[in-house]
């Protein structure tokens, strides 16, 4: 008797971004809101991070509330129907939960169920972490369409007089469908891990530590001048190697969406990258503030919605942070 | 070769100069980079990086941070050529 062979998926050619979503907190909290703790100004905040002000979500307000409402413009954006989608992604460090998945109760919520979902821990890499992955799941043949989310409540994990990192950071979710393509729409994903800077941003604390009484709420703290020299000179060279991958020059693309982590990282940046002036240049960091994982798609989102940039242009995404960890390529606009 | 203190400071000054548009000779050996020059850690790092372009030194990060005045940088780069 032979043995029969195995079926594989039926590969597809092409995957691209069908469409975007986005939902920030509704609190627009301005620089003299959190000034006082950190001893400091609305011009200091703004001369040193280009903050004018932050979104955050109220005590009412839950990171699966951002989630839902970004995916379901998304989902809606795309035209499709929510039982189509194969798998959700939710890239996320501030779900409660070290278990069930966030992302299990958003495709319930979002009527996705029973696709398969998983979180990625990959914080301010996390959306585009798991852009690489839809990509291959679509080009496989694994799912048809789906669901990335990155979504952050940072002010949950936020310590008022800190001053490295919590007056910058925001809430908010940005969601993208991905699925099958005519066309290439996602280039080649360059990405990686830097485990030798583990401690250069993270939490103050273990949560046994806290358990323990041994440290007050875990918040989020970084060391920046190692994570600016990190973000902007070894991140400028994965920009420059995303684009080579994808076959493209930094003239061709429409708009450069980086992680909105500073707006002189994102300066010093567009520098390093010798950017035409005619290329859009994210900084939603502005009004926003800097959400995690949510900051590229709610960037990419804020072009396109003002019309700076327009759907079927180039645009160089690259997210990094936490782990360190980083990940960047050129997809087509939505 | 180790490069000389006046050919550092020089350069240096340029840096300075090309980050902050401070001008070149206020760029001086025994002035503060924080109390005096008011610059910020992240202008400090953009200064750093292209002092190691510029002189081909390496300045580890947590070296960055002893380096206090114009003076300890000069010294810390002409040792390190």
């Amino acid at each position: 008797m032979t043995k029969p062979e195995l079926k594989q998926f039926d590969t597809v050619k092409y995957s691209r971004i069908y469409a975007l979503g986005a939902a920030r907190g509704e609190l627009v909290v301005t620089n003299d809101d959190v000034a006082g703790p950190i001893d400091s100004s609305d011009e200091w905040i703004r001369q040193r991070t280009g903050i004018v002000t932050r979104r955050r979500a109220g005590a009412n307000t839950s990171l699966m509330d951002l989630a839902v409402a970004a995916s379901n413009e998304a989902i809606a954006g795309a035209g499709i129907n929510p039982s189509e989608i194969g798998a959700v992604i939710f890239s996320t460090i501030t779900h409660q939960y070290a278990t069930p998945s966030a992302a299990a109760l958003l495709a319930e919520l979002v009527g996705a169920n029973p696709a398969p979902a998983y979180d990625i821990s990959a914080a301010c890499a996390g959306y585009c972490y798991g852009i690489a992955q839809a990509d291959a799941m679509v080009r496989s043949g694994l799912a048809k369409f789906v669901l990335v989310v990155g979504g952050e409540k940072l002010s949950d994990f936020i310590d008022p007089t800190d001053r490295t990192i919590s007056f910058l950071l925001g809430d908010g979710a940005g969601a993208a469908i991905v699925g099958p393509s005519e066309y290439a729409g996602i280039g080649p994903t360059v990405w990686g891990s830097d485990g030798s800077k583990w401690d250069a941003v993270g939490m103050t604390s273990s949560m046994l530590d806290f358990r323990d009484g041994k440290s007050s709420w875990p918040t989020i703290r970084q060391e920046g001048q190692t994570v600016f020299r990190w973000a902007v000179w070894e991140m400028a060279k994965v920009a420059k190697q995303a684009l080579e991958a994808a076959g493209i020059e930094a003239s061709d693309l429409s708009a450069l969406v980086t992680h909105q982590a500073n707006i002189r990282i994102i300066d010093e940046m567009v520098k390093q990258l010798d950017l035409p002036e005619n290329v859009a240049v994210a900084r939603d960091i502005v009004n926003t503030g800097n959400t995690s994982a949510a900051s590229v798609p709610l960037a990419m989102h804020e072009l396109l919605r003002t019309g700076e940039v327009k759907s079927g242009g180039y645009a160089l995404e690259i997210g990094f942070g936490a782990g360190l960890a980083f990940a960047a390529q050129v997809v087509v606009l939505p | 070769m180790a490069l000389s203190q006046t050919e550092v400071l020089a350069g240096l000054a340029e840096i300075v100069n090309e980050e902050t548009g401070i001008a070149t000779d206020a760029v001086a050996l025994e002035k503060h980079f924080t109390n005096d020059l008011d610059i910020d850690s992240i202008s400090m790092m953009t200064i750093v990086v292209n002092c190691e372009d510029k002189f081909g030194v390496k300045i580890p990060d947590e070296e960055v941070k002893n380096l206090e005045t114009v003076g300890d940088a000069v010294n810390f780069i002409v040792s390190a050529s």
